[in-house]
């Protein structure tokens, strides 16, 4: 891409185009006009996206980390200011610890088991084979439904003697029978499957997109000096399909962080006060709303906040650099 | 959800009285303000929590109706909220505007006592005398340091409901009166295969309502009080409460993995569990009857079964055993609602809409001469208990504010999953306090 149009790149104004490929440049002060008229488009097109930004993000944003100096409980405005002792009581709260865990557990668990199987299932589903679009919409089913309803239907399948239970028994795995959703212990794990059955379609989709990216003349070009289909897609495939693998591990590591709807309706709120089942934003509601600690609940929104955003700065400065150079960090050089 | 309601005491002649006081209010102090009423046009602002269509909903919108019809002045702009929502976070954020609804749904206790410090709510004492009167000691919940800021329109106290047949079947004569009948029922229930008490554990409250029966047992009714009002609870009557739930879990009353079961609304509930037939108890407000039949595969059968008694004494305990935990729904008038609004509210509790609401089957009325609205069996057993209860005191979570009954109930879950305490439970009472 040359950096020669004017109107994309004024930076790139300062060196005279080759002569020829443009016609004669006009005067300055028909360029100055230009400039200006670029500028008015600009905040012209901007402006309302600005301000909704501003208005419903940036402001809020701001009125959180204000309310969080506050001890709070949403009764008349905020007077007693207490500096940073919501922080302090959050990291003290070994259910607010319980949540940290448990929100550790999901991003881990879903790159680890949602990965290779969309990978997989990606792979399988780029063959040509009948039936090969009902399946493709079949794994995105469960992406699509409503948390919310997918949240009620594992509820009752995984209810005491549910659907789940009496599977496996009749397959005669009696004894793996759990208190899927009441043991304190187990539930974390329960929801995590639940969590890969409602997002591995997502990861499905990005993956068989990224696959349609991959040339095809290189794939051909490999069987005709012999590779196998395995070695095409170890040599080949997934190297191109890097960049697309790592922006979906950050959408699923930034998911699972904010992770809130489907713990919310698939776990009780017993089980979620006892820690077992608590995310950062299940505990964010349960106590900003549900206790009326409406300082500390925008304490524990600011920690999320700070925490997701860390997340993804280190995410984009070291595994995404190559992906989105250009776009958001600057012009490739 | 936590859709708590009791029923009501109920006391005074209503027609008499009514006429009686607005004899006396025409030539009072407060002629001039008489005036002004039903003068101006005025638009009141309704929001209640009768969301779900059905019979609660309808009758609040023929109340409004009717309303406008007696006072052709007034119009009433409704908006239905569901509980949860209109308690966390929609009315909070309404009374910190400037443009609060008129007229609002008000529980009492610990949550009314923050409104009025905040200056929130009208104080309608001298207004509501006559309806306090009829209305009785259920009306005090609705009262902040001796003066009344809004009127309950359903009360009821709690108790267990149970399975008629399934006691006979067990050789159970009568209804326990004493925690040691009770756990005597408890065995004798377990002998022909039956659990013995369904616990929707899941949602928190229903578990924490055992303990609070606990603490009105072991504490004395000025304990309770000043635990309300200074949020005192050094007295060691609640760690017993604390001990006395603890040996009850103990001996293993509750259906399996209660601590996921929820309370209502799912026929895996623990209201499912006792509507089909499948637990013989359950610890719940005068609003089960409804929320039962919600999740019964046979309502006729259920309507047959279903049974009511008092939640029994403890034998030598400190607390007075005619004393029962309640609760209730009523409504507040904002700070600068018009003078309609009370009238409004006035009208809401008179015995003609309250018979009304009786006859709506969702909850227990409050006002003295509506009682022949209650046609349920178990329902009128619910209503003598009131009125022979010595004291009422409100849920404990209620009481004491969404912060520390919050605190409150988690660690008293803690207890139920096995990994809380008494003492653990206090300490988390005393620490949400200074939150």
């Amino acid at each position: 891409m040359t950096a020669s149009n004017p109107t994309l790149n004024p930076a790139g104004g300062a060196s005279a185009p080759p002569a020829g490929v443009r016609p004669a440049r006009r005067r300055s002060s028909s360029r100055a006009a230009e400039t200006r008229r670029k500028w008015y488009e600009i905040i012209g097109l901007t402006t309302p996206a600005v301000i909704v930004y501003v208005m419903f993000v940036l402001v809020p944003m701001g009125f959180a980390v204000y309310y969080s100096l506050f001890r709070w409980r949403g009764v008349g405005p905020p007077t007693e200011f207490v500096g940073l002792d919501n922080y302090v009581l959050a990291f003290q709260d070994p259910i607010f610890l319980d949540a940290l865990r448990n929100n550790a557990i999901i991003v881990v668990g879903s790159l680890l088991i949602q990965g290779p199987i969309a990978l997989g299932i990606a792979l399988l589903l780029n063959r040509r084979f009948r039936g090969r679009t009902v399946f493709r919409l079949l794994v995105f089913v469960p992406y699509v439904l409503a948390e919310v309803t997918v949240g009620i239907m594992w509820k009752l399948i995984l209810t005491d003697g549910g659907t789940v239970d009496a599977l496996l028994r009749s397959l005669g795995l009696g004894s793996l029978v759990q208190a899927w959703l009441a043991d304190l212990d187990v539930v974390i794990w329960t929801l995590l499957i639940v969590l890969t059955w409602k997002y591995v379609g997502f990861a499905i989709i990005l993956l068989l997109a990224g696959l349609s990216n991959v040339p095809h003349e290189l794939t051909e070009a490999a069987e005709i000096d012999g590779a196998s289909w395995w070695q095409i897609q170890r040599h080949i495939t997934l190297p191109l399909l890097g960049p697309t693998i790592r922006i979906w591990m950050f959408l699923s590591m930034i998911g699972s962080l904010q992770v809130f709807d489907v713990i919310w309706v698939t776990s009780v709120p017993a089980v979620r006060s006892l820690g077992a089942s608590a995310t950062m934003a299940t505990y964010m509601v349960d106590n900003g709303f549900f206790a009326r600690l409406w300082g500390y609940g925008n304490a524990v929104a600011v920690i999320l906040f700070v925490i997701s955003f860390v997340a993804a700065l280190l995410f984009q400065r070291f595994l995404l650099r190559r992906d989105i150079q250009g776009a958001i960090t600057g012009r490739v050089n | 959800m936590a859709m708590k309601g009791r029923a009501g005491t109920a006391l005074a002649l209503l027609t008499t009285s009514a006429l009686l006081a607005a004899g006396c209010s025409g030539g009072g102090d407060e002629a001039p303000a008489e005036d002004e009423l039903y003068k101006n046009p005025v638009t009141l602002t309704w929001w209640h929590n009768a969301s779900q269509d059905g019979p609660g909903k309808t009758y609040w919108e023929k109340v409004a109706k009717d309303f406008s019809g007696l006072h052709p002045t007034v119009t009433i702009q409704i908006e239905a909220i569901e509980t949860n929502q209109l308690q966390r976070t929609r009315l909070p954020a309404a009374l910190l505007t400037s443009d609060p609804p008129d007229i609002f749904q008000a529980w009492g206790g610990g949550e009314m006592r923050e409104q009025v410090e905040a200056d929130y709510l009208k104080d309608v004492t001298d207004q509501v005398k006559t309806e306090v009167g009829n209305i009785g000691s259920a009306a005090e919940i609705w009262a902040v340091d001796g003066k009344q800021y809004g009127l309950p329109y359903r009360m009821g106290i709690e108790g267990i409901w149970y399975n008629k047949d399934m006691f006979a079947r067990a050789g159970i004569a009568a209804p326990p009166t004493t925690f040691d009948e009770l756990n005597d029922a408890v065995n004798k229930l377990k002998a022909i295969n039956v659990v013995p008490i369904a616990l929707g554990a899941g949602d928190k409250w229903p578990a924490a309502h055992w303990w609070y029966n606990f603490a009105l047992r072991a504490c004395s009714v000025d304990t309770l009080k000043k635990a309300s009002t200074e949020a005192v609870f050094d007295d060691p009557c609640f760690v017993k409460a604390g001990q006395d739930l603890k040996t009850f879990i103990g001996t293993n009353p509750f259906q399996p993995n209660f601590i996921a079961t929820p309370g209502q609304n799912d026929p895996t509930s623990a209201n499912g569990l006792l509507a089909n037939g499948k637990a013989a108890m359950e610890l719940m407000g005068d609003w089960n009857k409804g929320t039962l039949d919600t999740v019964a595969e046979d309502k006729a059968a259920l309507a047959k079964f279903l049974g009511w008694f008092p939640v029994p004494a403890i034998t030598g305990s400190a607390g007075d055993p005619k004393a029962a935990l309640g609760g209730g729904d009523g409504f507040a008038c904002a700070k600068n609602a018009p003078a309609e609004c009370v009238e409004f509210l006035k009208y809401l509790v008179s015995p003609e809409v309250q018979t009304g609401y009786a006859a709506t089957g969702t909850g227990l009325p409050v006002a003295k001469g509506a009682e022949s609205g209650v046609a349920d069996p178990a329902l009128k057993s619910i209503l003598e208990a009131t009125s022979s209860a010595t004291y009422v005191q409100l849920w404990l979570d209620t009481a004491f504010g969404s912060t520390v009954g919050n605190a409150m109930n988690d660690a008293i879950v803690a207890i139920f999953a096995g990994s809380g305490s008494p003492e653990k439970v206090v300490d988390a009472m005393k620490a949400a306090a200074r939150k």
